[in-house]
């Protein structure tokens, strides 16, 4: 049957939809067929969409006979996969229950059970779309204004519900509101009063909300030029300006208003009585944010102008570009292209909406949807795209955000100040630094020389010093970063008077000469131990700060040639660093170590400190006191050291879902060898859909009846143990970071008092920036320890701008 | 995050001629990799450089940089291996084709370390594009090989 050749079959192991299709049988031809028109309709055409739509139309009527459940199904999956068009189905579906009523009824029914579906499992953009789509079939006479302002209503009882998470509230509301651009104009018109009680419920209850969590999710602290509004505020400013506008808009396309004529005729269905799921502890709702605005119609040039902040064409705008992005951030090109390419981009500052809305992305609070680098790819592709505009319009971009740093909070600062250097990496780093100069009269710690110099030692990573050096003016010397060289004290002025010289430079020959650990523990082994000199002669024997500060700065300054070298030296006397670092407080040393010696190479440090914790030569929260400790206080408010901290955290997140998952897996396949090994395939579908579920990336490969990797009951109780220490350890890492910010910021908090200062220094900021970041950056690891740190830490006695920043971490889920 | 098979992330038509095993095996190990090719680097880029771009994808499990089989240095090549798939297909979609040290790099999977590879195959030491390329590339050590032995005309040393 197949008789391509052999090598026709390699190159596309996943993808179904580039394989030539074989032609089975015509049936499915048919429908293949079928489906390509549906989801392309509305497309590149040479003839108007109404004869498009009306030719469609017609072809499915004929084909319902045969491809009723597959038309239904499709119909009812496009205005979700692409809510770009909705009024494009709508319209469609409108044309067929004009013809037939019946089908009409049925695809109700159908669409109804989708948005049901939706909710319960908690897909909530698909559960907005489905809403929307049924409200647009109310514009198109299919369903009744009746049947939709019961639903709408129910929705809104949600909104009312008593002990339910507030998150879940707003989102039906939410849900409400932004299907009303659509249907609000037909409501008004037909049902005005029940639509203005609508209204006065969602007004009511939006009085009544609380919003703590607004201020941890906004980019900037000061509402000025742009206020960072929380978005269910916006968006009902928005729609109560559509509402004084007497919902006249003009932003959506409506193909049914062209075929006025015959819809008006159609038999409206009424929905069924739709009750939103009852709320489940296991449902998780789409956490709030802000709306995001960095330009105004004054920033663009003479042209199209960008339509107000609470104009309902900015939200369409705005949820439009953000849905391309969604579905095609797998492919810059595609999505550079299919952002430059809107229906409506001649009406409105394009460039402008794009960037802004990137940018909307990359500063999300808590985490950007996608990873950085994916941004950072796309505008350079929307540069090469429209190279005219988009490079003019960037760099506008860029100087507005650098002229508001001040206010920028800290997470968004390091986004920003890593996207900068990436970008102008691309561009062989050409920018007007003359133009910011005026920011080298600033003290260090403020936040725009702060930026430059993060942003340059960020550059040098990608390129190398003496380009820096020529291409920088002579007034940015002082924040050019040094060259990334080591400072090994041992053969620099002074060495002599140094008590581990003379051990380091023999050491220095062993290594040379290929020696072994145990050869490097023996020529250590005659080091005083600085800390014995004390009459305390209860001092841990091992721990001897002098054979560290010897061994590991001759070692890392031999192996400094490059992070290869570096990693080779580690991995080969893995040995001799095992036996010196036992404790925590040597941990410790060995860390200070190489920062003596790498002070000047951030990259090295952060790279070095990651081979430590993955060779498990030092423990996460070695690392993490370590950072809060006197030594280093004067790096603190560097980038570097914050970088080093996350990562640390990261492993130990990494941990603890790796043993997680075991755990599950295990369980898993425990209990399902429990039961009767007879191949039922519903079993195995099912238990491959709930793990699914918990590991979206396992394929269930082995059969059934497979007992040979069967855990036993104690193998699962070990990994239970293993996993409930990891927890353990996990626990105690962030008490020890959040406990270590309560009292440096406590600290200074009553210092300034004392002094009668003002407490608001650049390093309070920076700090307090810090201390949200983790609980930003980590949210989903924090939150399980939410109830601990509320009655181990962060208690009522705290300070409130301390304390503040923890409850509105809390709110973001509540 | 589960990820989705697009252009981006599809195999290439290069294949190594020097891989042993069949032409199948080597793309059961390609769909697989979390190892990637990295090409059309200057001599000069930096492990560390490397190490910086990449590590905004993902943990880096390491990186072997490419080397002149005489000479030992670097000739304009390195693999990348990252802990999981996913992040090498991060790398392909958002790396692939932009800049790194001012040139624009080449990502692509890769069946796997494996010693030995870190070399050129060039007969010269380098890479075998090297030896027949007929531009000036500062980058990458000035003409072609055979360019630079004068086999294709002396007048193209001139620059």
């Amino acid at each position: 049957m197949n008789r391509r050749r052999a090598y026709e079959d390699d190159g596309d192991f996943y993808g179904e939809r580039t394989r030539k299709r074989r032609r089975v049988s015509e049936n499915q031809e048919m429908e293949e067929r079928l489906e390509t028109l549906i989801l392309r309709v509305g497309e590149n055409s040479s003839s108007s969409l109404e004869s498009n739509l009306e030719g469609l139309v017609s072809v499915l009527e004929s084909d319902l006979g045969n491809f009723r459940s597959k038309i239904l199904r499709i119909l009812s999956e496009c205005p979700i996969k692409m809510p770009e068009k909705c009024t494009i189905y709508s319209t469609m579906v409108g044309l067929m229950n004009a013809k037939n009523y019946n089908f009409g009824g049925e695809f109700v029914d159908h669409m109804v059970k989708t948005f049901k579906e939706s909710l319960k499992q908690c897909r909530w953009d698909a559960a907005r779309y489905a809403l929307r789509f049924l409200s647009d079939l109310v514009n198109c006479h299919v369903i009744s204004t009746n049947s939709l302002l019961q639903l709408l209503d129910n929705m809104v009882d949600a909104a009312n519900e008593d002990s339910v998470p507030q998150v879940r509230r707003d989102w039906y509301v939410f849900a409400v509101l932004s299907t009303l651009p659509w249907v609000g104009r037909e409501l008004y018109e037909k049902k005005e009063s029940a639509l203005e009680n609508l209204l006065v419920r969602i007004e009511v209850f939006l009085n009544k909300r609380t919003k703590k969590h607004h201020n941890s999710l906004r980019v900037w602290s000061v509402d000025a030029p742009h206020p960072q509004e929380e978005y269910l505020d916006c968006l009902w400013a928005q729609i109560r300006k559509l509402r004084q506008d007497n919902w006249a808009e003009k932003h959506i396309p409506r193909p049914y208003l062209a075929f006025d004529s015959v819809l008006c005729e159609a038999l409206q269905h009424n929905l069924p009585l739709i009750h939103p799921p009852p709320h489940q502890d296991s449902f998780e709702y789409p956490m709030p944010w802000v709306v995001y605005r960095m330009f105004d119609y004054t920033d663009c040039p003479a042209g199209p102008i960008l339509p107000g902040a609470h104009s309902i064409e900015r939200f369409l705008i705005e949820e439009h570009l953000h849905s391309i992005i969604e579905s095609h951030h797998w492919e810059r090109k595609d999505c550079a292209a299919n952002l430059l390419n809107l229906s409506y981009k001649d009406k409105i500052p394009l460039e402008y909406c794009i960037v802004e809305v990137i940018f909307a992305e990359l500063f999300k609070m808590p985490t950007p949807r996608y990873l950085d680098i994916c941004y950072g790819s796309i505008l350079i592709e929307l540069c090469k795209l429209q190279p005219s505009k988009m490079p003019q319009v960037l760099a506008q971009a860029t100087e507005i955000l650098f002229m508001r740093i001040d206010s920028m909070n800290t997470s968004c600062f390091d986004r920003f100040a890593n996207w900068f250097s990436y970008h102008l990496s691309n561009f062989q780093f050409r920018w007007s630094w003359d133009d910011w100069d005026s920011c080298l009269l600033l003290e260090p710690e403020h936040p725009r020389p702060k930026f430059i110099e993060e942003v340059l030692l960020k550059c040098l990573r990608l390129s190398y010093h003496d380009r820096f050096k020529e291409m920088m003016p002579e007034t940015y010397s002082k924040l050019l970063p040094k060259p990334p060289m080591p400072t090994y004290k041992y053969t620099m002025d002074g060495a002599a008077s140094l008590p581990g010289t003379a051990t380091a430079h023999k050491l220095v020959v062993a290594i040379r000469q290929k020696c072994t650990p145990e050869d490097v523990l023996n020529e250590l082994k005659d080091l005083p131990n600085p800390r014995e000199t004390s009459e305390n002669d209860m001092v841990e024997s091992t721990f001897n700060p002098l054979k560290i500060d010897v061994f590991v700065q001759t070692l890392l300054n031999l192996g400094s040639k490059s992070f290869s070298h570096t990693f080779a030296a580690i991995s080969k006397f893995h040995l001799v660093f095992k036996s010196l670092a036992e404790t925590e407080e040597a941990q410790i040393c060995i860390l200070h170590n190489v920062f003596e010696l790498w002070v000047n190479h951030q990259q090295m440090m952060v790279v070095i400190i990651d081979k430590l914790l993955k060779t498990q030569i030092v423990e996460c929260s070695a690392v993490a006191t370590w950072v809060f400790s006197k030594e280093m206080v004067g790096e603190f408010t560097k980038m570097y050291l914050w970088e080093i901290l996350h990562l640390t955290i990261k492993k130990m997140n990494q941990h603890v879902t790796k043993l997680s998952k075991e755990l599950s897996d295990a369980k898993e396949r425990l209990d399902r060898n429990a039961e009767s090994s007879s191949s039922e395939s519903e079993e195995e579908t099912a238990a491959a859909g709930a793990d699914a579920a918990a590991t979206p990336q396992r394929r269930r490969k082995k059969p059934i009846g497979d007992n040979s990797d069967k855990p036993t009951e104690e193998q699962v109780e070990r990994m239970e143990e293993k996993l409930e220490a990891a927890y353990v350890d996990q626990k105690r890492l962030f008490l020890i970071i959040f406990q270590r910010f309560i009292m440096i910021l406590s600290e200074h908090l009553v210092k300034c008092d004392t002094d009668g200062r003002d407490y608001d220094t650049d390093w309070y900021r920076w700090t307090v920036g810090r201390l949200q970041q983790v609980f930003m950056m980590h949210h989903e690891q924090v939150k399980k320890y939410s109830s601990t740190l509320e009655s181990l830490l962060f208690t009522s006695d705290i300070d409130p701008h301390i304390l503040d920043v923890f409850h509105q971490f809390t709110a973001l889920r509540s | 995050m589960t990820s989705v098979h697009t252009p981006s992330v599809a195999l290439s038509k290069y294949r190594d001629q020097h891989f042993k095993g069949s032409r199948h095996e080597q793309e059961r190990l390609l769909r697989l990799t979390s190892t990637l090719y990295i090409g059309n680097l200057s001599f000069y880029t930096t492990e560390e450089q490397i190490h910086e771009l990449f590590s905004r994808c993902g943990d880096i499990r390491r990186i072997v940089m490419g080397l002149d089989k005489f000479k030992k240095t670097p000739c304009g090549f390195c693999f990348v291996e990252y802990y999981t798939r996913d992040d090498a297909e991060s790398a392909m979609r958002y790396i692939n084709g932009t800049r790194l040290d001012d040139r624009i790099v080449r990502v692509d999977w890769d069946a796997g370390f494996v010693e030995g590879r870190q070399y050129g195959r060039g007969k010269s030491g380098g890479q075998v594009r090297d030896e027949y390329r007929q531009d000036h590339d500062l980058g990458r050590g000035g003409y072609g090989k055979m360019v630079q032995m004068g086999q294709l005309g002396a007048n193209m040393r001139d620059s």
